[in-house]
């Protein structure tokens, strides 16, 4: 312990001349994590319940759902990609999908503005969202 | 002397191999697919303090390149250009013109690979709701800054890899 602080103590000694000072980085490390709660604070304190999920493709808006009514959708994503979205009691996720990594299954369950999930292989974001249905239509629900 | 220098490089990329393997072996739940955590850096870090800017700039080039052929596809290229290259100007930047201790320029380094990363996904997939994984990223970013900072920190100060001149 002693030897190894010494060393330290030495070789920043060289190379600075002036005593080691970790003022300005703790300073800097701080603003960091203020920044940090700072965000966390819009995200947890801005956090509202959606009421509407909309599914994009490749950038552009599919279809969207209100997030009150249960049901199941197949996403048809990029180059046959498929994602299966299921919604149900206030919440949305992806339960099945063709992509190779299968990330946006493990993503989780998302009910609350501005969360979303997301396929990358397969390009499709959903996304939870306080706007209009502009789809709710019988005809696009698989059961 | 030139040898030596391409034997370093050699050596370093290589490592940054092994390293990406391993991060890749790492499920991170949240995550967009493709970004990685930026344990990498370790490489990256060691070669801007151990040698010089030239010199982390090419170990960067080709440890991404390597890597997005041998683990990744193309998305993966572009997470790891965006992180890779924005991460290594904010730290060249921080130790060209600041005093700060090389963890303090690790973390900065570790929160400038997150941005990066988030926003090429953002441009991607053309959408805005990431305040999730920003706010993830943002704190990742900085437990993997803290990491790579000590790691990086603990090897330079006991590898002398004098430049050769
Ligand atoms: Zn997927």
């Amino acid at each position: 312990m002693k030897t190894d602080k010494n060393t330290i103590d030495k070789t920043e000694k060289k190379s600075g001349g002036k005593p080691v000072s970790y003022k300005k980085d703790l300073i800097f490390i701080g603003i960091f994590l203020a920044v940090g709660l700072i965000l966390a604070a819009v995200v947890f304190l801005g956090k509202k319940a959606g009421n509407s999920v909309t599914v994009s493709v490749s950038g552009k808006e599919v279809i969207s759902f209100s997030l009150d009514e249960d049901l199941e959708y197949m996403i048809e994503g990029k180059d046959g990609g498929k994602n299966l979205l299921i919604i149900k009691d206030g919440k949305a996720w992806i339960e099945e999908a063709n992509c190779r990594d299968g990330l946006c299954i493990n993503m989780g369950k998302i009910d609350s503005v501005g969360q979303s999930g997301i396929c990358l292989p397969n390009e499709v974001v959903v996304s939870i969202g306080s706007d209009e249905v502009t789809d709710e239509g019988p005809d696009v629900v698989v059961y | 002397m030139k040898t030596s220098k391409f034997t370093k490089y050699g050596l370093l990329i290589a490592l940054a191999l092994i390293m990406s393997y391993i991060e890749a072996q790492i499920p991170v739940f949240f995550a967009i697919p493709g970004i990685k955590l930026g344990l990498t850096n370790v490489v990256v870090l060691f070669a801007l303090y151990a040698m010089d800017f030239k010199s982390a700039f090419i170990i960067n080039i080709f440890r991404i390149i390597l890597v997005g052929f041998m683990f990744g596809n193309g998305v993966s290229i572009l997470f790891s250009l965006a992180g890779g290259f924005l991460s290594l100007l904010v730290m060249v930047l921080l130790k060209k013109f600041t005093d700060l201790k090389i963890i303090t320029v690790s973390v900065a380094g570790g929160i400038a690979h997150n941005i990066g990363q988030i926003i090429v996904a953002m441009l991607m997939l053309q959408t805005n709701s990431i305040a999730w994984y920003l706010l993830v990223l943002w704190f990742t970013g900085i437990a993997a800054g803290v990491l790579v900072g000590i790691i990086g920190g603990e090897v330079v100060k006991r590898v002398r890899w004098e430049d050769q001149n």
